[in-house]
């Protein structure tokens, strides 16, 4: 069971209700639930769309895209059904956020998706778990058995005549690429995960060919809660356009890894050294991978900056998921960089070939170099793929995996070069066998 | 407009409304499964959109996605066969051969490997007397090395079959594994 963690820094906004048996319908109710969706039937989408608005609130997925503005872009009219879609493919290393909500709120999961439906005009919501997330799956399926017994879900909610919202929990079977929006939409309709090409959006052309609005599991479990405490309350505890509080999870060399509930642009260098205890057994800090593997990587020296989208992407990287990994001194950046393109070589679902291609040569590349046979021209060939990756997919994972590999070696590029003379810096994590064989998967 | 064509010839129905099974006769799987899969093709526009979580349940019953069960799902979803091993192959849960009784996946992407996920998993190798993908000759234990599991937090960590088990250490390990193969093992279904 996830270790729950807290700190005075924390604003608590999402988790109000964690730790308190929320997943029981009941408790949830009395802790202010299902009240947010009555009362959005009440105002009605546009009052519902312009409270999101004024939040501030960006999907926290890791695009960060404004979830009001998403939501506005789905057409009134439409001869097909439209749909609400909550992803909950949680895949991104690094990130377990969406673990903690589905455990200790799933509710909160459904209430926000019946609101999104009653924003954009669907009638019918999915909620996608991973499928290594069975244990979780058996808790939202409780949660959506037990709102439907009470009459939240289903024909009439809530008593009110004409208004149906029906919810269908849905399972993956182990694919990081369904975490990307289409990809996701291909594997609810049966299909291999692979992207699909845009334009046209989701919110024109999603799921079964409807109108759809797809936002992260964190994104629609906030919603609930910006509803009852208003836009502009919500958008005050962030910073200047990033709305609100999110979920952060701190993992790695810290001495108390967890997942904490911090104001949008809170700085980093605090989140690690106070909110997370510091740098384990007092070791120092090398390097921090700040939103989910595919940020990159921010030095030592570059960690004074805020958590928001904007401050971060001006700093050179992004919030991404939320994950913040933290590298202590002993960590040896080539081996690092290795395990990470290795992850984006497994998953790369050899739909567009940059990816499928790249991914390949970079890990081979860092394979030969981590084994000793490296010559200082790797180097830039890696920089070579990974630049000729960027941009050049048709979803994000090709650009996922050139992103933090070209973070590495212009970085740490001295680091690279040193390895590859035979001055390593680092003590090996990977075992040996994996060093010859690779992840054999 | 592959979006378009995702759609497929059938056209989308509201929820609940009455998508017709195709008529299975000597069901392979139990009769709960069979009861499950009849409820579960209902719940969609189209009823393909069952076939990821109806092949993870199947191999849930079976121990893996059997010849027979990719026929017979087929036959429920009125697919080919062929369009049926195209998704199978794309999943990494999805497995077509048995895996050991207690499948040990231990994940070694970065947090846990940060934290000691090599060593645990070096440590399941030597402790099972099997390498990755591999089952031992008592088909009680399975190990894999997996890619992120999602409990980075609470690294390093594994999964034996569903059930999570978090801030491993090779002595906590040891106790975990005595315990499935006791028979006191969670075991989430």
């Amino acid at each position: 069971m996830p270790r729950y963690v807290s700190h005075p820094d924390e604003v608590i906004v999402l988790k109000r209700r964690h730790g308190q048996g929320a997943a029981n319908i009941d408790k949830y109710i009395e802790l202010d639930g299902y009240k947010a969706v009555q009362n959005a039937i009440e105002q009605g989408p546009d009052w519902i769309i312009n409270t999101m608005k004024a939040s501030g609130l960006r999907g926290r997925g890791g695009a960060g895209f404004p979830t009001g503005m998403k939501w506005s872009f789905v057409p009134k009219q439409s001869p097909k059904p439209k749909y609400v879609l909550v992803n909950g493919d949680e895949s991104e290393p690094g990130t377990c956020k969406d673990h903690v909500i589905f455990l200790e709120d799933p509710h909160s999961v459904i209430e926000g998706t019946m609101i999104a439906g009653l924003a954009i005009g669907a009638k019918m919501g999915f909620i996608y778990l991973r499928g290594e997330y069975r244990y979780l799956l058996k808790i939202v399926e409780k949660a959506v058995a037990d709102a439907y017994a009470k009459g939240f879900l289903g024909k009439n909610i809530f008593g009110k005549e004409g208004v149906d919202f029906d919810i269908v929990t849905q399972t993956g079977a182990g694919a990081y690429e369904v975490g990307e929006e289409s990809a996701l939409m291909e594997s609810l309709e049966g299909k291999r995960g692979v992207p699909r090409i845009k334009p046209p959006f989701p919110a024109v052309v999603g799921l079964y060919g409807g109108p759809t609005v797809i936002n992260n599991a964190e994104t629609i479990a906030s919603v609930p809660h910006i509803l009852l405490m208003g836009g502009e309350a919500y958008a005050k505890l962030g910073s200047e356009r990033n709305g609100g509080t999110r979920l952060f999870g701190i993992s790695g060399h810290v001495e108390r890894p967890g997942v904490y509930e911090l104001p949008m642009g809170y700085s980093l260098r605090k989140a690690i050294y106070e909110v997370a205890g510091g740098i384990k057994c007092g070791k120092q800090l090398k390097a921090v991978v700040p939103g989910g593997s595919s940020c990159p990587v921010l030095k030592a020296d570059e960690i004074d900056v805020g958590l928001d989208f904007d401050q971060m992407a001006k700093a050179g990287t992004m919030l991404g998921s939320g994950g913040i990994v933290v590298l202590d001194e002993t960590v040896s950046i080539v081996e690092f960089a290795l395990r990470t393109i290795k992850f984006y070589q497994h998953e790369s679902c050899g739909w567009c070939i940059p990816c499928r291609e790249g991914t390949d040569w970079i890990k081979k590349t860092l394979t030969r170099v981590y084994n000793d046979g490296g010559q200082k021209k790797d180097i830039d060939n890696v920089q070579y793929l990974a630049e000729n990756m960027m941009g050049r997919t048709f979803c994000p994972l090709g650009d996922a995996a050139a992103m933090p590999t070209l973070g590495f070696v212009k970085k740490f590029r001295k680091e690279f070069e040193d390895y590859i003379e035979g001055r390593k810096a680092g003590t090996p994590l990977m075992s040996e066998e994996q060093e010859l064989a690779g992840v054999g998967h | 407009m592959r979006a378009e064509g995702a759609v497929g010839n059938d056209k989308p129905k509201s929820c609940g409304s009455g998508n017709t099974m195709a008529a299975v006769t000597n069901s392979i799987f139990s009769p709960e499964l069979a009861a499950r899969f009849d409820r579960l093709v209902t719940l969609y526009p189209l009823k393909r959109s069952a076939l990821v979580p109806m092949l993870l349940y199947a191999q849930d019953e079976i121990g893996y996605v059997s010849e027979a069960a990719i026929q017979e799902i087929a036959t429920r979803l009125d697919l080919f066969d062929l369009d049926v091993r195209s998704v199978l192959s794309y999943y990494s849960m999805l497995r077509t051969k048995p895996a050991g009784k207690y499948n040990v996946q231990v994940c070694t992407n970065i947090s846990c490997m940060l934290r000691g996920g090599y060593q645990i998993l070096d440590h399941c190798k030597k402790k099972l007397g099997i390498g990755h993908k591999q089952t031992t000759p008592d088909g009680q234990f399975s190990l894999e090395e997996v890619e992120c599991i999602g409990a980075c937090c609470w690294a390093p960590a594994m999964q034996v079959n569903y059930d999570f088990h978090e801030d491993l250490t090779p002595a906590k390990v040891d106790t975990i594994l005595a315990d499935y193969a006791a028979g006191k093992g969670k075991d989430v279904k």
